[in-house]
């Protein structure tokens, strides 16, 4: 991490009294570790009870498989694995940007006028609280096309926040910021680019991190429902297959991909929020202690 | 003359009336207060006087412009008021760049600004790494930057601790010396209103009107030791009587 230029120096030519307040410290190689430390600790600790348990107990495989026998299976079954991965990633990330397009475009629309807002943000909610389970059987129903059906059910789980969330901003915008721009005859078009969408990043960023996790949440449960097989399935085909076809093993190393998947998109959305707010915004900056 | 304020009225949606039967003239060259307590409407003949808002009766007349309207005014507001995602550079451009001004004549006005300030070697910082007083600079440097004709400053050092007020009070009065805009200067604080203008309109307790006017006949340049002349004080005695009586009536 870089840390922002100080200006203490300067302070004394311009002769406040008041000190400036933060600026950021370097992190260092140390404080990171020491902060990684206790969960990684913790992780191996439960890792190795785990397989202690399953050799002492002796559980059968198919009950509980210890963690190396899971990532053997990881191993061995990549040529399977790998391709139902790319698969889900493929329909969460489209379907993630889609929701992003969509939801801006929307949350837009909703900040033109309050009649827009006021006529459409109910069905944005209901989309929202219909559970995904319940309605993705008729979504596979309609759209014969598979991927884009799984699609459709993982933006609807996905672009909620995004659009809330950009609406909340777009209308958070400084009154006096609003009054200056106004003072000084903006253009809508100038106060919509200058003003709005820059108070509403934060926003965006925060409805952006959970629709990151909503989308794969979302892309699961549709390949659940959808349940095909065949070169064109996903990871959670694979778990569903291996339940049935009494593969523990391979099932428990399916759901730890997804589950990587969902930390490492995660951990993505966070470093671009920080890559964007780091310079100004609070949720970004280092507190001094 | 710069602008004439007529029998003003200001009535707000919710039924307040925050001014009533306002009459103020704003001379060129001149560094006005508008002094009042809190609630008078102080800032509300600052809106209006900006265009921020309409003028329920009477009117605003305006004397120096090509077509009669306001012209540049430049508008400092409470709070520092700036984008926390750009930096001072970018913000003290903001009104230039909103009205087109060709980036090569932008970008000298911006530094002219910012050094008439002090603020020179602060361009690529951000408002959260500046303190209070700076970010205040900030503000004045993005209101002259237009060369207004007319500068709005409301209740501007109100929040800042006295000894950067002070040293801020004395900077703005340098630069006014030197630059000879008008002034219209927002305030509750009668030490601050003397020391700083050359006229101050006393207000009344809300519905606002100007109860009377006091010229300050002191030398300028003005500086600390004026803090501490017995004119000064004489002065700051006058207008706390005249504060006092326009508050009880």
């Amino acid at each position: 991490m870089a840390s922002v230029p100080t200006i203490e120096g300067k302070r004394a030519a311009v002769g406040d009294a008041d000190s400036p307040p933060a600026t950021q410290r370097r992190v260092d190689l140390w404080t990171v570790a020491g902060r990684a430390l206790p969960p990684v600790a913790i992780g191996v600790i439960v890792l190795v009870l785990w397989e202690l348990l399953v050799r002492v107990k002796e559980i059968p495989y198919y009950i509980l498989p210890g963690p190396l026998l899971i990532i053997g299976t990881l191993v061995k079954d990549w040529g399977t694995l790998y391709p139902s991965l790319l698969v889900t990633l493929a329909i969460t990330g489209a379907a993630l940007f889609v929701a992003t397009v969509a939801g801006v475009l929307i949350a837009i629309l909703f900040t033109q006028s309050r009649w827009v807002e006021r006529s459409l943000f109910p069905y944005a909610v209901i989309l929202q609280v219909t559970p995904v389970v319940a309605i993705a059987p008729l979504i596979i129903i309609w759209v014969k096309n598979i991927p884009i059906a799984l699609l459709i059910c993982a933006w609807i789980v996905a672009f909620f926040p995004i659009v809330s969330n950009t609406t909340l901003g777009l209308n958070s915008a400084d009154h006096n910021l609003l009054n200056l721009f106004q003072l000084y005859g903006a253009s809508r078009r100038q106060v919509f680019w200058y003003l709005r969408l820059p108070s509403a990043m934060p926003y965006f960023l925060g409805g952006l991190r959970i629709s990151g996790g909503l989308a794969l949440i979302g892309a699961v449960v549709a390949e659940f429902v959808a349940g095909t097989g065949g070169t064109q399935s996903g990871l959670a085909y694979r778990v569903l297959e291996s339940g049935y076809t009494m593969q523990i093993p391979r099932m428990f190393a399916a759901l730890f991909m997804i589950t990587c998947t969902g930390i490492v998109i995660f951990l993505l959305l966070n470093g671009l929020s920080y890559l964007v707010l780091r310079k100004w915004h609070e949720s970004a900056v280092k507190r001094e202690g | 003359m710069i602008a004439r304020l007529s029998r003003v009225d200001k009535v707000y949606g919710n039924g307040v009336v925050a001014l009533r039967g306002l009459d103020l003239a704003v001379g060129e060259g001149e560094f006005l207060s508008l002094l009042g307590p809190s609630g008078c409407g102080k800032s509300t003949v600052l809106r209006l006087v900006a265009g921020l808002g309409e003028v329920s009766g009477g009117r605003i007349e305006w004397s120096g412009t090509k077509d009669g309207g306001r012209g540049d005014i430049g508008f400092v507001f409470q709070e520092p008021t700036l984008m926390p995602w750009a930096t001072v550079r970018k913000n003290v451009l903001l009104p230039l760049k909103l009205r087109g001004v060709p980036p090569d004549e932008a970008g000298a006005r911006v530094r002219e600004a910012i050094e008439m300030v002090g603020l020179d070697g602060f361009e690529h910082a951000y408002p959260r790494e500046l303190s209070g007083g700076m970010k205040m600079r900030v503000s004045i440097a993005r209101a002259l930057v237009t060369h207004p004709r007319l500068l709005l400053m409301d209740e501007p050092f109100a929040s800042l601790d006295e000894i950067t007020r002070f040293k801020l009070d004395n900077d703005l009065l340098t630069l006014w010396a030197k630059q000879r805009w008008t002034v219209v200067f927002v305030t509750h604080s009668v030490y601050e209103s003397v020391y700083l203008s050359t006229r101050i309109a006393v207000m009344t307790a809300r519905p606002g009107r100007t109860a009377s006017e006091v010229t300050i006949d002191a030398p300028a340049p003005r500086d600390e030791s004026f803090r501490t002349s017995p004119l000064y004080n004489e002065y700051c005695r006058n207008v706390s009587a005249r504060l006092a009586e326009a508050t009880r009536a």
